[in-house]
């Protein structure tokens, strides 16, 4: 548990580390790994148990499992500041040689990622399995997934929607990062969705929306409301309403840095709007 | 010349769902899933048994691989079933990211693998399945020829770790070796020694191999017979020595010639003893409805096209 106070430094530090990672190498996804950063610094430092050390089993711990890969260097960050590992090596994000891949891999053995995502669609499918695994076990802690909104085309994600309600998967609680916005443009322009609540909602899931998505009192409540609905028959959805590009004005309100990375003057733009907080690495 | 004995036919689906009955028994952390095919894959005993063990998840194979790849964080063992084609071409990707590059232990369970399937046609006969795992990193290809070795190979591969393919089929074929046999991963079966000729087979086309072999031996050709049940890692090591004695070399396989088990030999060979080769394989093509026995006979996947390839190779040594 952390401080509020705590918790904003935080938030600063994981976006700096976020812009320097693709600045570094000049590629990366910072759009929606600034809008998700208040969600999951207040996921792993504030609302999951976890044990020290890291497993893969993940026995007698929350887990957590990135569908939208592509946020990484977020993922990355609030990881090593958790000390899943040293935040130094947030250094090698995207080099030759790295465990941070450019999409999240258990392949290199970086503690804190139980699967590979990139390729979309697959995390729900994945937190289910374990979801299950965990009533098998008796053990009560909960599952928790994040899948991007536009990522909700991929037909898999259905299937997986379907399952968790038809069979009752009550230890889970998948967040959608709702920005409406893809690589293409809005996801209203490139493939409408529609609404998602009430798409869930037919589907026999319980849904709970954060209004702000980058208001860290707006995000625990709701996660806190969302684990006390746990265990009732019932998956819960969180449509999390983020600003894909937050705490960077020029990056907000656009999908231009769903995939972009910022030159050098740009980086020092976003930095100066961002305080280091921790120390950057 | 060794004889083989029929023990009575049967389909090697069945040793599937026989082995997986036993491991319910024997393993606590063997799960299993199906994708609306439980009567097809002869998971109903294990599912009467262990009900809380067994995950329907309705016609949705993708989402079939994902749940498995995640029942294994927390320590499962899943084995999914479901026909070959929608073990792997519909659900590649899901595989490859999920299951392959996440290393996780899932065991990939396909029946009705090849022409064999029959009167379905080719929309379900996937002749191209052996390719596609194999080329997978870290994934590791099983094709087994008969009831018996079916079992102990389902039983097999839970102790074994990591993803694994387990290739069978529909029709009722032969049953001949050893009931009590010890499946060993990797470890190619020298069945019938020989040394005009060497014939590698997989699946179905083991038995057709032998019996090539018996009207070969008539002829006065001595062909040795290897059942190559682990396409990959394949066992460099049987083949290489046979071919060192015999010069030549057919493969036989219920597959694609392209990305079958007899590429992969053509592999080693030419990198380490290269030898004619003649494949007995479908030739790049798909499938039709029919009966197993006149698919086999069209598509040259029996015993008569066993013996005429090895005629053709030694001709060629």
């Amino acid at each position: 548990m952390q401080t509020q106070t705590k918790l904003k430094q935080t938030v600063s530090q994981v976006r700096r580390d976020i812009l320097r990672m693709v600045h570094k190498v000049n590629s990366g996804h910072p759009g929606g790994s600034l809008g998700c950063t208040e969600f999951l610094v207040s996921l792993y430092n504030e609302i999951m148990e976890l044990k020290e050390g890291f497993d893969m089993d993940g026995i007698n711990e929350d887990v957590f499992f990135l569908s939208n890969g592509h946020i990484s260097p977020v993922f990355y960050s609030v990881l090593a500041h958790r000390g899943y590992f040293p935040v130094e090596e947030l250094n090698t994000f995207r080099l030759i040689n790295s465990r941070l891949q450019g999409h999240p891999t258990t392949h290199e053995g970086l503690p804190g990622i139980r699967m590979a995502s990139g390729s979309l669609g697959q995390g729900l499918s994945v937190a289910i399995g374990t979801a299950q695994t965990k009533k098998l076990n008796n053990d009560r802690h909960l599952v928790f997934a994040l899948l991007g909104d536009g990522e909700l085309q991929e037909g898999q994600n259905w299937e997986a929607i379907m399952y968790a309600s038809g069979k009752k998967v009550d230890n889970l609680i998948a967040t959608i990062d709702l920005n409406e916005k893809q690589i293409d443009g809005p996801t209203d322009e490139v493939m409408p969705m529609g609404d998602l609540s009430s798409k869930f909602i037919a589907f026999g899931w319980d849904v709970l929306t954060v209004e702000k998505g980058n208001n860290l009192t707006e995000i625990i409540d709701t996660l806190k409301k969302a684990k006390s609905m746990t265990g009732k028959g019932k998956p819960i959805c969180i449509l999390l309403k983020t600003e894909m590009g937050n705490g960077v004005d020029f990056m907000m309100n656009t999908h231009a840095w769903h995939g972009k990375a910022p030159n050098d003057e740009q980086l020092e733009k976003a930095l100066a709007q961002n305080r280091e907080t921790l120390g950057d690495y | 010349m060794k004889e083989y004995i029929n023990q009575g036919s049967k389909d090697t689906r069945s040793g599937f769902g026989d082995g997986l009955t036993e491991l319910g028994r024997i393993n606590p952390n063997v799960v299993a899933l199906c994708a609306d095919l439980i009567g097809s894959l002869k998971m109903n005993q294990f599912i009467k048994e262990n009900p809380e063990r067994f995950f329907q998840v309705g016609i949705a194979e993708a989402n079939m691989i994902g749940i498995a790849a995640g029942l294994t964080v927390g320590g499962k063992i899943p084995f999914t079933g479901t026909f070959a084609n929608f073990s792997t071409g519909r659900v590649y990707d899901q595989i490859r990211q999920s299951v392959a590059y996440s290393d996780k232990n899932v065991k990939i369970c396909a029946s009705h693998a090849g022409v064999t399937l029959g009167e379905d046609g080719a929309t379900h006969q996937i002749l191209e399945d052996i390719g596609l795992m194999k080329m997978l990193p870290g994934m590791t290809v099983i094709n087994t020829c008969d009831y018996n070795q079916t079992k102990a190979a389902t039983i097999a591969i839970a102790e074994f770790e990591g993803p694994v393919y387990l290739r069978f089929g529909r029709p009722s074929v032969a049953n001949f070796t050893a009931v009590d046999q010890k499946f060993e991963v990797g470890k190619g079966i020298l069945l019938q020694e020989g040394k005009d000729v060497t014939i590698v087979a997989t699946g179905h086309l083991v038995w057709e191999a032998l019996e090539a072999a018996k009207t070969l031996h008539e002829q006065g050709i001595s062909a040795e017979v290897i059942d190559i049940h682990t396409i990959k890692p394949l066992d460099e090591a049987i083949i290489l020595k046979s071919v060192a004695k015999t010069k030549c070399i057919v493969s036989a396989e219920e597959h694609n010639y392209l990305g079958g088990l007899g590429e992969s030999i053509a592999g080693i060979l030419a990198l380490n003893h290269p030898t004619p080769q003649e494949f007995v394989a479908t030739k790049d093509t798909f499938g039709e409805s029919g009966t197993p026995a006149q698919l086999m006979e069209k598509y040259g996947l029996n015993k008569d096209a066993v013996v005429a390839a090895v005629k053709k190779v030694m001709e060629r040594k």
